[in-house]
């Protein structure tokens, strides 16, 4: 099933928001996700575990350490929902 | 060179009277209990229908996130030393000289089983990244830790219910021992959950007064049938006396001494003949310099079971003899249950405050004394306590046969 970008970093917003406690408003795509938005490596597991439950995509441990920025996060999900 | 002193200076308790140590203390003065019966579906399955549980929910005090990665025990430790350590007046101390003893019994429990409900219903993949550092039993002294940035060394004693009263006097010597000018030390614990309260309902261990909730905590009554189990922690912010005066810090009293022994009887039961506690009590007060003489009030352990009100009383009468007389007994888990982990540092700070005020707070629930008990008991309001220099014990027993007694004295 096809994923909009739009939905994605919606999505991802809310996650990160429930997670970390990152205001939504500041998650923005260039946004590095341990420097920027200081998601450590176990909020990140998190962040990884609710992504795969809300979007229905598998994200590989190993593919994990590619996601640095929120936009990196979006791109894989949605190529994964292809 | 002299042994170095070593100082009350801060006082923190989230407890099942209050959300802080005023409102603790004002309720325990006014002679209140803290249990409640429990609102869970789980409770009424059980043989217990009732608890402690703290006053004010840690969610009315911390933020969401802060929440969710730290166990309910970590939650305490956080309140309370957040608390303790203003009152101290958030010392300006070099790191490396402030350490952390923050003990609990049984750590993150509730963590362990609500972890084990969702690895058993949704696999492995949902198990929280953060289960391991919140179930671990050094969880709450580590999160201290590092909020306050403590580089002396952090430190989590584990001896069941005297664990609070162990990890105070760890941090009395840590001080003694020039590895630390101040440390954050006492006691948490956060396990009413249906697992640890049928075991402890398995031993027989806990009251089942069940049409009577508030009146189920009984120190030295005649019909007391167990303990209630309570939440909740209490900290004592420590320092070495002359770094106290150098920075002008409001100081409590002294904390003068510790001692502690083991039983060697049984794995749960006390020791009858209390011999144990007995020697606790002489190695405190040789520690401290004081004697029987010098004592004047203890907040007893007197959990208000059968067996271990009788066995901790004739072990003070006996360690303290003639001069029991004068010494004013209060057993605050009439109040506030029984805390496990964080009873030893709850009843210190209740040690603390009643040394400050001069007032030793009552026991409740007795409608009939047990004629077996030997020493004399604070009951139903507090008691004013002597002008001049006082001093006053906390003991705390443990299963396993732990024993712990410390000496606080006015200053």
């Amino acid at each position: 099933m096809a994923l909009a970008q739009a939905d994605v970093l919606a999505g991802l917003k809310e996650i990160v928001e429930e997670v970390a406690g990152i205001p939504a408003a500041s998650i923005e795509l260039d946004k590095n996700f341990t420097e920027d938005l200081e998601v450590d490596s176990l909020s990140m597991v998190e962040v990884v575990v609710a992504a795969e439950e809300r979007f229905g995509v598998k994200i590989p441990d190993e593919a994990v350490t590619d996601l640095v920025t929120v936009g990196d996060a979006v791109n894989f999900i949605v190529n994964a929902a292809k | 060179m002299s042994r170095r002193r070593v100082v009350v200076t801060g006082l923190g308790a989230t407890t099942p009277l209050g959300g802080d140590v005023t409102t603790s203390w004002s309720a325990l003065l006014a002679g209140t209990s803290g249990v409640r019966n429990l609102t869970e579906e789980w409770a009424h399955t059980l043989p217990v229908h009732f608890a402690a549980r703290v006053a004010v929910e840690p969610s009315e005090q911390m933020e969401r996130v802060e929440l969710r990665r730290l166990d309910r025990s970590e939650q305490f430790a956080m309140i309370a030393s957040r608390e303790a350590w203003k009152d101290a007046g958030s010392p300006d101390v070099d790191k490396e000289r402030l350490g952390v003893v923050i003990a609990s019994g049984i750590g993150g429990v509730t963590t362990l089983l609500d972890q084990y409900d969702i690895l058993r219903e949704k696999g492995a993949r949902l198990v929280s990244p953060h289960t391991v550092p919140m179930l671990m039993p050094n969880g709450p002294a580590a999160n201290v830790g590092l909020e306050v940035q403590a580089r002396a060394g952090v430190h989590t004693p584990v001896s069941a219910c005297a664990s609070g009263a162990e990890a105070i006097g760890y941090a009395l010597e840590m001080i003694r021992n020039d590895r630390a000018d101040i440390v954050v030390s006492g006691g948490v614990e956060a396990a009413i959950h249906a697992m640890p309260m049928s075991g402890f309902a398995a031993m027989k261990a806990l009251s089942t007064r069940n049409d009577e909730p508030q009146r189920a905590s009984r120190p030295y009554d005649v019909n007391r049938d167990g303990f209630v189990l309570g939440e909740g922690g209490g900290i004592l912010v420590l320092e070495e006396y002359e770094h106290a005066l150098a920075r002008g810090a409001k100081i409590y009293c002294e904390i003068a001494g510790q001692g502690l022994t083991s039983d060697g009887y049984h794995i749960a039961a006390p020791d009858p003949d209390g011999a144990g506690v007995q020697r606790a009590v002489k190695f405190a007060l040789r520690d401290s310099g004081l004697t029987t003489k010098d004592i004047v009030h203890l907040n007893a352990h007197a959990t208000s079971t059968p067996a271990g009100d009788i066995a901790e009383a004739n072990a003070l009468r006996a360690a303290l003899g003639a001069d029991a007389d004068h010494v004013a007994v209060s057993a605050t888990k009439s109040m506030t249950g029984h805390l496990l982990g964080g009873a030893g540092a709850i009843e210190s700070v209740f040690i603390v405050k009643t040394l400050h005020d001069r007032l030793a707070p009552p026991t409740i629930n007795i409608d009939d004394l047990d004629p077996a008990v030997t020493v004399d008991v604070v009951r139903d309001k507090p008691r004013a306590l002597p002008a001049g220099d006082i001093a006053a014990l906390n003991d705390s027993f443990g299963f396993g046969g732990h024993n712990v007694v410390l000496v606080f004295k006015s200053i």
